[in-house]
């Protein structure tokens, strides 16, 4: 073609970035020693090799050493040999070296942009312009953050050794989001690759040793699911932080279980992408194109679901399929291609699938006439119209180029919609209006909202999911906590909470009373029919009270849920019932004092001290419920980002045995303050100590079922409350078993759950530090603006 | 009025082989305040991300950014408005227009004819020369018009100043809008205002300036371009090249998706000309591209599109000059206009 040619036909043609200095680093490499352990590189112990290929040609670009189970207890040896010096240095000191990281990575930016091009095969546009910049952005953000840890976390030190485990899909961003929080947090890091994307962290690895980051503090091994595992089930790892599936993130929660490590998911999506009809229609289709095709659709937050006011709906979805027939399939490495190739045969095969069972039931795909190349894993975009909330393509995350697109009829509608799904990872909500966008955004359940935008990342606003996308923020404040742990004061060993038997008679004296539950604002007999003996500590009845069953969890959590007043209540509205419950639980501290010290044999004088704090803390946590609030992000662009502090939702509570008024005091408090409803197992021995408090609670103006109280085995109802898939939290003080136990079945709904481990809880020091944090989600809303 | 209008066609502008199909005159509309406030969702932080993105989508290079360029000089009004232009000064405007790359540029880019620009672009005064230079040249003059580049003379004398351009043989009239009407929200008056410089312009092509940056909003300029295609404007120009700001692609994002819009309800195809400030052969790459986006291929020809611009025809020769010889070139080796 002459140039007259191109004149006349004004195309683009290919504009190629160059591969060349990376296939020189590619040559120049022994990837059969990719292991990078105590800051060597090393060759893994056994002989399994594993392959990794250019997505768009199929070509191989490496073949490298796979670490097994030996190979990661060495790099986890490595990363705690390395922390103690590690820990040691100051701030400014860790501070420098993330800098250097940073720095180093905007020195090279181009080579990891097209080794991740090569290596995923998304398009050179993304890798340049989005994942290495936000990847650096990342570093230098967290060098501050390292300096000023004394300062704005007071009394906090990093968790330990952490294993960090990431997806294929934004390779270097997700190392970034993984390695630069730790680091500033004081731990060191053993971090795995996702198996089919090794590449852009070995030229990272590569980086950290250049820059002169000590041996050991950076540990990253390749590998697959065995050397995965292998990270999660090490003794020797204090901290994991997962990015990837559901399923998996459901594994690793039932196998650290009881382990006493911590733990980040970051998991699925299936996000919705809401627009209203004063909407700016034809920027929110742009919109869609940087949600649904950006990375071929292979983002865990990508907005999968077009949820269309039905008043636009034609118009909206004919300028998307106009929009659609614009897109550029090809060559990744080609500055003109806007769908690059999926990373692998098997998720074609599975995006594939997906589509077809979605048209059999009975979507209609609609696909653009593009160029489609011969040759790697490509898929054309797919707009699914005409399908119903019960189509799998509106269910299952696809992870590939697929938008599932519904109509609404009114805001009510849209939110339903769009939280009618397991997932809460982010949504789009498009309107003019910034009455009605900043209405919905709180509705929904997720944990990222964007108004009028979509995939908007930075290193200063958290980023996580809501529901079983996953627990845990990345990035801001919030993320950084992810990797940092408060010293717990003194603590014993936890016996498992029964009822003692006995054989004793009751003391005739007063009036029988039945001590009932405590549901939905009433006192309720358990549906069991049965009782259980309280007795005081020389094994004489004082009481009995109701044994509750997993029928009255299941209506304790209904009563919950039903109680949506608390939530949305102003802060200061929970501040003032919470400052009468203080009130009225002070002027019956002898009566408390008394039971307490008839029931555990306290002295009167500790006993009196229990219920004095225990009305302290509530007083203080009335304060605390208009103050515990959220902050105001500014990332560079022009926008503001707010993240809010919202209740987790329905949260069970299992309190301990030694002093049981104290501890359950201490939970509630937290957990109502934030606007949480509560489902609380008490103490089994010492249950009459909580119910006393039904009266105390039915003066104090807290909404029906916002405090439910089950009394019974404490084992056998904190299981049922970790199996039910409609309580969101739950905080488990117990034995280790017990705790193990809520740890392990959570993982059904992957609801929030923190456990004591088998130990006490010192609640001397106030319950505001440990539980505030839990007693929200945070939801970043990004507001941009200007006119 | 809108019989004889509809009945009109574009003036035939030498377009590509491939896009050489007859366009039907914008007849304009009545004036749907309906439609009008349907227009008002414009979300600047949105098309700000659009037009920082697009321009990194798409990339032309080689011999295709050699044809882009040459492109951009055939959608060009090449421009002077300067308070001391002469006759003699429009003449060389004229000339350089008439002859526009240097000979050993044309051969070398193995081009089958001289690339010009789509027409020169002058004050009133200097439409007679101008229509004289390029006589039998098939390059138009353009007029700015209505007291220019204010737009605050009597409306009476704004009319006056059409006919006498037109009267001189001006192919093109680009008249301003008064902003104030904007502002004041008056789109009847507006309306009216462009009806009236239609009709007085009868064959010659009307381009309405709305004086971009002055608007401020990108909402006001949405608003502005509905009711200059209603009114029947032939093509919506950004500015006059004396607002303190220039089009800005933002801007024209607005500007080409309300032409959008128009086609996609009338079925009429508006032109559209982003003037002020485009110097470089890169940013004149950005306007083609948004143009090649937004609205496809076809408006890639100088009867849909125009750079108003007076320095970049320069630029645009060294870049060509660059990709036959590979050596950066330096602007005295082309003749200036």
């Amino acid at each position: 073609m002459n140039i007259q040619q191109r004149y006349d036909a004004m195309d683009y043609g290919p504009a190629p970035e160059s591969r060349s200095e990376a296939d020189k680093w590619l040559a120049g490499r022994d990837f059969s020693a990719s292991l990078f352990i105590d800051g060597e590189w090393k060759k893994p112990a056994g002989k399994k090799t594993f392959e990794t290929r250019d997505p768009a040609s199929n070509k191989l670009l490496a073949t490298l050493g796979e670490a097994g189970a030996d190979d990661i207890d060495a790099a986890v040896s490595a990363a705690r040999k390395a922390l103690p010096k590690w820990q040691a240095l100051s701030g400014y000191q860790r501070a420098r070296h993330l800098y250097a990281i940073g720095r180093a990575m905007q020195r090279h930016a181009r080579l990891f942009a097209v080794l991740e091009s090569l290596d995923n095969g998304k398009p050179i546009r993304e890798s340049r312009d989005i994942d290495v910049p936000l990847a650096i952005r990342h570093f230098i953000h967290h060098a501050g953050w390292a300096q000023a840890l004394d300062t704005e976390f007071p009394g906090q030190k990093a968790v330990g050794v952490a294993g960090q485990i990431i997806p294929w899909n934004f390779p270097l961003l997700m190392l970034a989001w993984k390695i630069a929080p730790a680091l500033a947090a004081g731990c060191t890091i053993v971090l795995k690759p996702a198996e089919f994307t090794p590449l852009t962290a070995i030229l990272f690895a590569e980086i950290c040793e250049r820059v002169g980051l000590p041996k050991g503090v950076v540990n990253i091994v390749q590998g697959g699911p065995e050397a995965g595992a292998a990270i999660v089930e090490h003794d020797g790892v204090d901290k994991i932080a997962f990015t990837g599936s559901s399923e998996v993130g459901k594994i690793i929660r039932r196998t650290t279980a009881g382990t006493g490590k911590k733990l980040s998911l970051e998991l699925g999506g299936k996000s919705a992408f809401i627009v209203f009809e004063d909407a700016d229609l034809d920027s929110a289709v742009e919109g869609l194109v940087d949600g649904i095709w950006f990375n071929q659709g292979q983002v865990c937050c990508a907005g999968s679901r077009l949820l269309v006011q039905e008043s636009v709906a034609e118009r909206f979805i004919a300028k998307v399929k106009a929009r659609m027939a614009k897109l550029r399939l090809g060559d990744p490495l080609d500055k003109n291609t806007d769908i690059g190739p999926l990373v692998e045969k098997t998720q074609l095969e599975r995006v594939r699938r997906l589509v077809a069972q979605g048209e059999a039931e009975g979507a209609e795909c609609w696909r653009p006439e593009c160029l489609i190349p011969a040759e790697g894993h490509y898929h054309l975009p797919v707009l699914a119209t005409n399908l119903a909330p019960a189509n799998v393509l509106a269910q299952e995350e696809v992870f590939g180029p697929v938008l599932a697109a519904m109509t609404f009829r009114t805001t009510d509608e849209a939110v339903a919609l769009a939280n009618n799904t397991r997932y809460g990872l982010a949504a789009s909500v498009w309107s003019e209006n910034i009455n009605l966008a900043l209405d919905a955004a709180p509705k929904l359940k997720a944990g990222v909202v964007w108004i009028n935008g979509t995939n908007m990342f930075d290193a200063a606003c958290g980023f996580g999911g809501y529901r079983e996308s996953g627990f845990g923020r990345e990035g801001g404040r919030e993320g950084l906590g992810e990797y940092l742990t408060k010293p717990a004061g003194k603590s014993a060993d936890l016996a498992p909470s029964k009822p003692a038997a006995t054989t004793t008679t009751m003391d005739a004296g007063g009036i029988d009373r039945t001590a009932k539950l405590y549901i939905g604002g009433k006192q309720v007999r358990p549906d069991g029919g049965y009782s259980m003996p309280v007795v005081d500590p020389k094994g004489r009845l004082v009481g009995e009270v109701g044994v509750g069953s997993r029928k009255d969890i299941r209506d304790a959590v209904s009563a919950a849920h039903a109680a949506k007043g608390w939530a949305s209540a102003t802060g200061y509205n929970r501040s003032q019932v919470l400052y009468f419950f203080a009130e009225n639980l002070d002027a019956r501290a002898d009566e408390f004092a008394a039971r307490i010290a008839a029931l555990t044999g306290a002295s009167a004088r500790n006993a009196r001290a229990e219920v004095d704090l225990s009305v302290e803390h509530l007083f203080a946590l009335a304060g605390l419920a208009d103050k515990y609030e959220g902050r105001v992000h500014q990332p560079p662009a022009r926008a503001v980002t707010l993240a809010l502090h919202e209740p987790v939702g329905v949260v069970g509570l299992v309190a301990s045995d030694d002093q049981p008024l104290l501890g359950l005091i201490s939970l509630i408090a937290p957990a109502l303050a934030m606007g949480n409803c509560v489902v609380a197992v008490p103490s089994a021995r010492h249950a009459l100590v909580a119910t006393d408090l039904y009266q105390v609670m039915e003066t104090s103006d807290l909404p029906s079922g916002a405090v439910n109280i089950v009394t019974g085995p404490s084992a056998e109802l904190a299981k049922v409350l970790a199996m039910h898939d409609d309580v969101d939290g739950l905080w488990c003080v117990a034995d280790n078993e017990t705790c193990r136990v809520v740890e392990a079945e959570s993982a059904g709904n992957l609801k929030r759950v923190w456990t004591s481990g088998g130990k006490s809880v010192d609640w001397t020091s106030t319950p505001h530090d440990l539980l505030l944090p839990r007693a929200v989600e945070v939801k970043n809303i990004w507001v941009p603006f200007g006119d | 009025m809108t019989a004889k209008l509809q009945a009109a066609t574009l003036h035939h502008l030498p377009t590509a082989k491939t896009a050489n199909e007859t366009i039907r005159r914008n007849p304009g509309m009545p004036l749907d305040l309906g439609w009008l406030e349907a227009m008002r969702h414009v979300n600047r932080s949105a098309l700000e991300r659009r037009v920082q993105t697009m321009t990194k989508r798409r990339s032309i290079k080689a011999d295709n950014q050699a044809a882009w360029l040459l492109k951009s000089i055939a959608l060009m009004d090449l421009t002077t408005l300067s308070s001391d232009d002469t006759p003699d000064r429009v003449k060389r405007l004229c000339a350089k227009a008439r002859n526009t790359l240097r000979g050993d540029l044309v051969a070398g880019l193995e081009l089958e004819h001289q690339v010009h620009p789509a027409a020169i672009c002058v004050y009133h005064p200097f439409v007679a020369t101008a229509v004289k230079a390029l006589d039998g040249s098939g390059i138009h003059v353009a007029a700015v018009s209505t007291a220019f580049p204010h737009g605050l003379a009597p409306l009476e004398t704004r009319l006056v100043e059409v006919r006498a351009s037109v009267a001189d043989g001006a192919d093109e009239i680009d008249i301003v809008i008064p902003r104030g009407l904007v502002f004041g929200a008056r789109w009847q008056e507006l309306y009216d205002e462009i009806a009236a410089f239609r009709e007085a312009c009868g064959e010659a092509h009307l381009k309405v300036i709305l004086g971009t940056g002055d608007l401020v909003t990108l909402r006001n300029v949405m608003l502005a371009s509905m009711v200059a295609m209603m009114a029947g404007a032939d093509f919506i120009k950004t500015s006059t090249g004396k607002e303190s700001v220039n089009a800005t692609l933002p801007v024209g994002l607005v500007m080409v998706r309300a032409i959008r819009e128009y086609f996609e309800r009338t079925g009429l195809y508006i032109g559209f000309k982003p003037a002020g400030g485009i110097s470089t052969a890169k940013s004149s790459l950005d306007w083609l591209v948004l143009m090649r986006e937004e609205l496809g291929r076809r408006w890639l020809e100088p009867d849909l599109f125009r750079f108003g611009a007076s320095s970049l025809l320069t630029d645009i020769e060294r870049q060509l000059e660059h990709h036959l010889t590979g050596r950066y070139s330096a602007g005295f080796r082309h003749a200036m206009a």
